[in-house]
C-alpha cells in the first residue's frame, strides 16, 4: 500500500465520522497529459470534435506560461471518479483527496446534483465513453464531414437545454388534451341555480384538435432538433441527444461551482487540520498548497478581475458553520445552488472580507472599481451563471415549409444577439434542420432584427 | 482504494486532444483554400525566390455560439482592494487605439500555416479552372531517353524483376512433378530500350521595364504576376530555367535576387528588351529543344522612335515563343484614353495569329484575372 493509499483510506475514514456521506470515490493516478485532456474535454473520453483541439491548444498554451496548474478532475457519481495528477507531490495529493471527498459528500446531497444523478444515473464517464464509440462509428459509417456538421450544430446549441427539465422527454402530445369539466364545487352548484345565472356553454365535442408545434416557446433546442427536424437520419438524432445528455450532466456541477468548491475546500482543509495521522512536514506543505489554491488573486497582486470559487465558497461556509452550525451548513449545501448560495450567504460583512467589488471595463480598455454595494455585488456574480451561461433562445414556430423559428428574449436579456456568431450558430443549425432557420433578436440599436440562414 | 495505471494505459495510446487539433488544422487549411486568391494577392506573401512553401497567417477557427453584443461598458465582479472609482488599468491612448483597430481581441492566438506552393498553384489552376500548358508537339522536340520495357531471361542483376521471376517459378512448379525452388529460366530482367520522349525543358524569359515612370507599386505587381506564371509554368515542365531581363533604354540580364531591385532613369526602349531576349534565346535556349515563354511587364510607354523597331523584333520573337505575355501594369482606364504603344504592338502580333496574350494590372485584385487570362489564351494557341 502507498503513501497515498494510507493517508486516503484514513482520511476517509475520518470524513465519515465527521458526517460526511458520499458514494465510493475511485481514485486514479493519472499522468499530467491525461489531465490535460481531461480539463479540456471535461471528460476522459469524449466525442471528437475540432473545437476541442483549439481548447487544447490554448490550455497547453497557458499551462506553458505557469498560468494553469490542474490539480485534481473529479466527476461525481456512483462511484465517483478522481483523476489526480501522478507527478503532484505526495503532500498536494493528500490533500487533493481530502478536497474530493468534500466534492464527494457534496454531490450526493446537493438536490440540484442528485436530481440530475437520478435521471441520468452515476455513470457519465461510461456513458461518454460509449457516446464517443458512437459517433466514431457513425463517423466510419457516414464521413466524417457529415458527423462534424451534426456536431458543429448540436455542440453550438450545447447550453440550450431545458435545466428544470427531465432527460428522457416524450415528444409533444398529438393532440391537445380534451378540457375536463371542472367539478363543480357545492358552492358553484349554487351559484348556477341562482336566477340570471349565465347558461354555460358545454364544452364542444368537436373533433380533437392537433397540437401546434411547438406547442410553447421550446427552451431545449436539442431535444426540439432531435425530435421535430424534418429529415434527421437516426444517427444524427443520436447525437443531439448525447450533446444533451452530456449537457445536462455538467449543469450542477455549473450552477453550483461556488458552493461546490467551496465545500470541498472547507472540508479538505478541516480534514487536514484534523488527521493527526499526518506527518508535519507534510501537513505543512499541504496547507501552503491549500492557500495558493483558496486565495483570491495571485501572490504580488492587489485585485484580480474575476471571483475565486474556491476562495469564495470557502469564506462563506467557514462563515457558516462556524455563525451557525454544521447542521445548517449541511442543510444549506443540500437546498441551495449558487443562486440562492450568493443571495441568501453573502452579506455586507462577508462580501467585505472578501474583498468583493464589481468592476467595470470601458471603451479604450480603462477599468475601474463600479461598487461595493451588495447588490450589484451578488448580481455580478451571477450575471454569468444565468440561464446556463447562454442567451435565452426559444424554438417559437415551426412554419409549414419546415422553417424553423428561433426568438430571442431579449428583453430579459437585456441586449440582443451579436449577429455575427448567431449568423453562423444558424448556419450551423440549418445543415441538420435541412430547412430555413429564422432568428429574431436586436440589434446594438434596440431594433427588431431577423437572422436567417 | 488508489489505482495506478497499468502499464500502457489506454489513454497513452493516442491523444485525443492533438487528434482534435490536428483536426481544426485541417479545417484552417480548407479554409484559407477558399480564400486563397484574395490571400495571395497581398504582395508581403512574395515567397522568397527558391523557397518552396509560403507562411499564411492565420486566426484560430472560433466554434461560434450563441452570445449577447457586447455592453458599450462590461460588468464583472472581482476581488482586492480598492474605492468605487478607482481606476485599476487606464485606458490606452487616442493615438494607441487607433493603432488596434476594430475590437482586436487581446487573448487571441494567431498562428501561421505554412502552405506548399506547389499546393496553392493546385488549388489556384482548380479554382480558376485553368488550363495546363502543353508542351510543343514538334517531332524536332523529341529527346532520346531509355524507358523500361518488356522482360528477358538476360540481363544485369540491378535489373532483375523480382516479382515475375517468382511468378514464373510458381508457374513452373505448377506443372512440374518433383520441382526445385528457382531455374536460371525462371529469371526475368527487366529490359531498357531507347525511346524518344518529348522534351520537358522550358525556358522562360522574364522582361521587366525598370524605366523611372515603373514606380515600385507597378513592380511589385509585375513581381507577384511573374511569380505566379513562373509557378503554373513549373507544374508543366519538370526542369524550368528562367532568365530575367531588366532594361529602360539599354536591357541587361539580372540575377534573379538582383531583378527587381534594378533601377534605371532615362528614356524607354522597349526593342532592347526584345532584342536582349533573342540573343538570349539563341545562345542558351534553342527553341527547338526548348519550350520557351516569354513574359514582359511595363507601364506601356515607350519612345516614339523605337516603335517600328519594337515591332519587328517582337514579331521575331513570337514566331519562335510558345508563347509571350504582356502585362501593362499601372493606373486604371481612367488615365488611358488610348491604347498604349507597347499594347498596340502586342495587339498587332496578336491579330496575326500569333501566341500572343496581354493583359492589364491596375492593382493586386487583377493579378488573378491576368493569369488567367494568359494562361486560357496560350490553350487556345495550344
Amino acid at each position: 500500500m502507498t503513501e497515498l493509499e494510507d493517508y486516503a483510506g484514513r482520511l476517509e475514514a475520518l470524513a465519515q465520522r465527521l458526517g460526511l456521506e458520499h458514494y465510493a470515490v475511485d481514485f486514479e493516478l493519472a499522468p499530467a497529459s491525461l489531465m490535460t485532456e481531461i480539463a479540456v474535454y471535461g471528460l476522459p473520453i469524449r466525442m471528437p470534435h475540432w473545437s476541442y483541439g483549439v481548447r487544447y491548444i490554448h490550455q497547453l498554451v497557458r499551462q506553458s506560461m505557469g498560468h494553469s496548474k490542474i490539480f485534481e478532475v473529479m466527476f461525481p457519481g456512483d462511484p465517483c471518479r478522481a483523476f489526480l495528477m501522478d507527478s503532484n507531490s505526495l503532500a498536494e495529493n493528500t490533500l487533493v483527496a481530502a478536497h474530493v471527498l468534500g466534492h464527494a459528500d457534496f454531490s450526493r446531497n446537493n438536490q440540484l446534483f442528485a436530481r440530475f444523478h437520478a435521471m441520468a444515473g452515476g455513470n457519465i464517464v461510461e456513458h461518454a465513453a460509449a457516446h464517443a464509440q458512437r459517433i466514431q462509428q457513425a463517423i466510419e459509417a457516414a464521413g466524417l464531414e457529415r458527423v462534424e456538421a451534426v456536431l458543429d450544430a448540436a455542440l453550438a446549441l450545447e447550453s440550450h437545454v431545458d435545466v428544470s427539465g427531465e432527460l428522457r422527454r416524450p415528444p409533444y402530445p398529438e393532440f391537445v388534451p380534451e378540457k375536463t369539466a371542472p367539478t363543480e364545487t357545492a358552492f358553484q352548484q349554487r351559484f348556477g341555480q341562482l336566477p340570471g345565472a349565465a347558461e354555460k356553454a358545454s364544452p364542444s365535442a368537436g373533433p380533437p384538435l392537433r397540437t401546434r408545434i411547438p406547442p410553447h416557446a421550446e427552451y431545449d433546442l436539442l431535444w426540439f432538433i432531435a425530435h421535430y427536424a424534418p429529415e434527421l437520419e437516426q444517427w444524427e438524432r443520436d447525437i443531439f441527444l448525447a450533446v444533451r445528455a452530456e449537457s445536462l450532466y455538467f449543469y450542477p456541477v455549473f450552477a453550483c461551482q461556488i458552493m461546490n468548491e467551496g465545500w470541498a475546500s472547507y472540508w479538505h482543509a478541516r480534514l487536514l487540520r484534523e488527521a493527526d495521522f499526518l506527518p508535519q512536514p507534510l501537513y505543512l506543505s499541504a496547507i501552503k498548497a491549500h492557500s495558493d489554491v483558496v486565495r483570491p488573486f495571485a501572490s504580488g497582486e492587489q485585485t484580480a478581475l474575476a471571483v475565486n470559487p474556491y476562495h469564495l465558497g470557502f469564506t462563506l461556509w467557514e462563515h457558516i458553520v462556524d455563525k451557525q452550525g454544521l447542521e445548517r451548513a449541511r442543510e444549506v449545501m443540500r437546498d441551495e445552488d449558487d443562486f440562492g448560495f450568493i443571495r441568501n450567504c453573502l452579506d455586507r460583512d462577508l462580501a467585505e472580507k472578501a474583498g468583493l467589488f464589481v468592476y467595470e471595463a470601458r471603451p479604450g480598455g480603462e477599468l475601474r472599481v463600479a461598487s461595493r454595494d451588495l447588490e450589484a455585488i451578488r448580481e455580478a456574480i451571477l450575471a454569468p451563471k444565468y440561464n446556463y451561461g447562454a442567451p435565452r433562445v426559444a424554438a417559437t414556430e415551426l412554419k409549414s415549409d419546415g422553417t424553423l423559428v428561433l426568438t430571442h428574449e431579449h428583453a430579459s436579456d437585456g441586449r440582443g444577439l451579436d449577429a455575427a456568431r448567431a449568423k453562423k450558430v444558424l448556419e450551423y443549425t440549418r445543415r441538420a434542420w435541412r430547412r430555413a432557420v429564422r432568428l429574431h433578436t436586436v440589434n446594438e440599436r434596440g431594433e427588431p432584427v431577423e437572422l436567417v440562414s | 482504494m488508489i489505482r495506478i495505471a497499468a502499464e500502457t494505459p489506454w489513454y497513452d495510446l493516442f491523444s485525443r486532444g492533438a487528434r482534435d487539433w490536428l483536426r481544426h488544422n485541417q479545417k484552417v487549411r480548407e479554409a484559407v483554400k477558399e480564400t486563397l486568391p484574395a490571400l495571395l494577392a497581398g504582395a508581403d506573401l512574395m515567397s522568397q525566390p527558391g523557397h518552396r512553401t509560403v507562411l499564411v497567417p492565420v486566426k484560430i477557427l472560433e466554434h461560434a455560439r450563441l452570445r449577447l453584443l457586447e455592453p458599450e461598458v462590461r460588468q464583472g465582479a472581482g476581488q482586492g482592494r480598492g474605492e468605487p472609482g478607482e481606476v485599476l488599468q487606464p485606458g490606452r491612448e487616442e493615438g494607441e487605439r487607433a493603432a488596434q483597430p476594430g475590437g482586436t481581441q487581446d487573448g487571441e492566438i494567431r498562428f501561421v500555416v505554412e502552405l506548399k506552393i506547389d499546393e496553392i498553384v493546385d488549388w489556384l489552376w482548380e479554382e480558376l479552372k485553368l488550363p495546363e500548358l502543353k508542351p510543343r508537339r514538334a517531332a524536332a522536340l523529341d529527346d532520346p531517353d531509355y524507358v523500361r520495357e518488356g522482360w528477358d531471361r538476360r540481363g544485369a542483376p540491378a535489373r532483375l524483376d523480382r516479382r515475375r521471376t517468382v511468378r514464373e517459378a510458381v508457374k513452373r512448379r505448377a506443372i512440374q512433378d518433383d520441382p526445385v525452388a528457382f531455374t536460371n529460366d525462371d529469371l526475368r530482367f527487366r529490359q531498357l530500350v531507347k525511346r524518344a520522349t518529348p522534351s520537358i525543358n522550358a525556358a522562360v524569359i522574364f522582361a521587366l521595364d525598370v524605366s523611372g515612370s515603373m514606380d515600385e507599386a507597378q513592380r511589385r505587381l509585375a513581381k507577384t504576376f511573374f511569380f505566379f506564371a513562373l509557378q503554373g509554368i513549373r507544374r508543366q515542365y519538370a526542369r524550368v530555367e528562367t532568365v530575367f531581363l531588366a532594361h529602360a533604354a539599354q536591357a541587361w540580364e539580372f540575377e534573379e535576387s538582383q531583378f527587381f531591385q534594378a533601377a534605371s532613369s532615362g528614356g524607354t526602349l522597349a526593342s532592347s528588351a526584345f532584342r536582349l531576349a533573342l540573343e538570349v534565346m539563341q545562345a542558351r535556349y534553342d527553341p527547338q529543344r526548348y519550350n520557351v515563354y516569354f513574359f514582359y511587364a511595363s507601364d506601356g510607354e515607350n519612345a516614339a522612335e523605337d516603335r517600328e523597331g519594337a515591332a519587328s523584333l517582337l514579331a521575331d520573337l513570337t514566331g519562335q515563343t510558345n508563347y509571350a505575355g504582356y502585362v501593362e501594369t499601372g493606373g486604371g482606364a481612367a488615365y488611358r484614353p488610348r491604347e498604349t504603344q507597347l499594347a498596340e504592338i502586342f495587339g498587332e502580333m496578336k491579330a496575326k495569329g500569333r501566341p500572343v496574350g496581354a493583359s492589364r494590372l491596375g492593382s493586386q485584385d487583377d493579378v488573378w484575372r491576368a493569369i488567367g487570362e494568359l494562361f486560357r489564351e496560350q490553350a487556345k494557341n495550344d
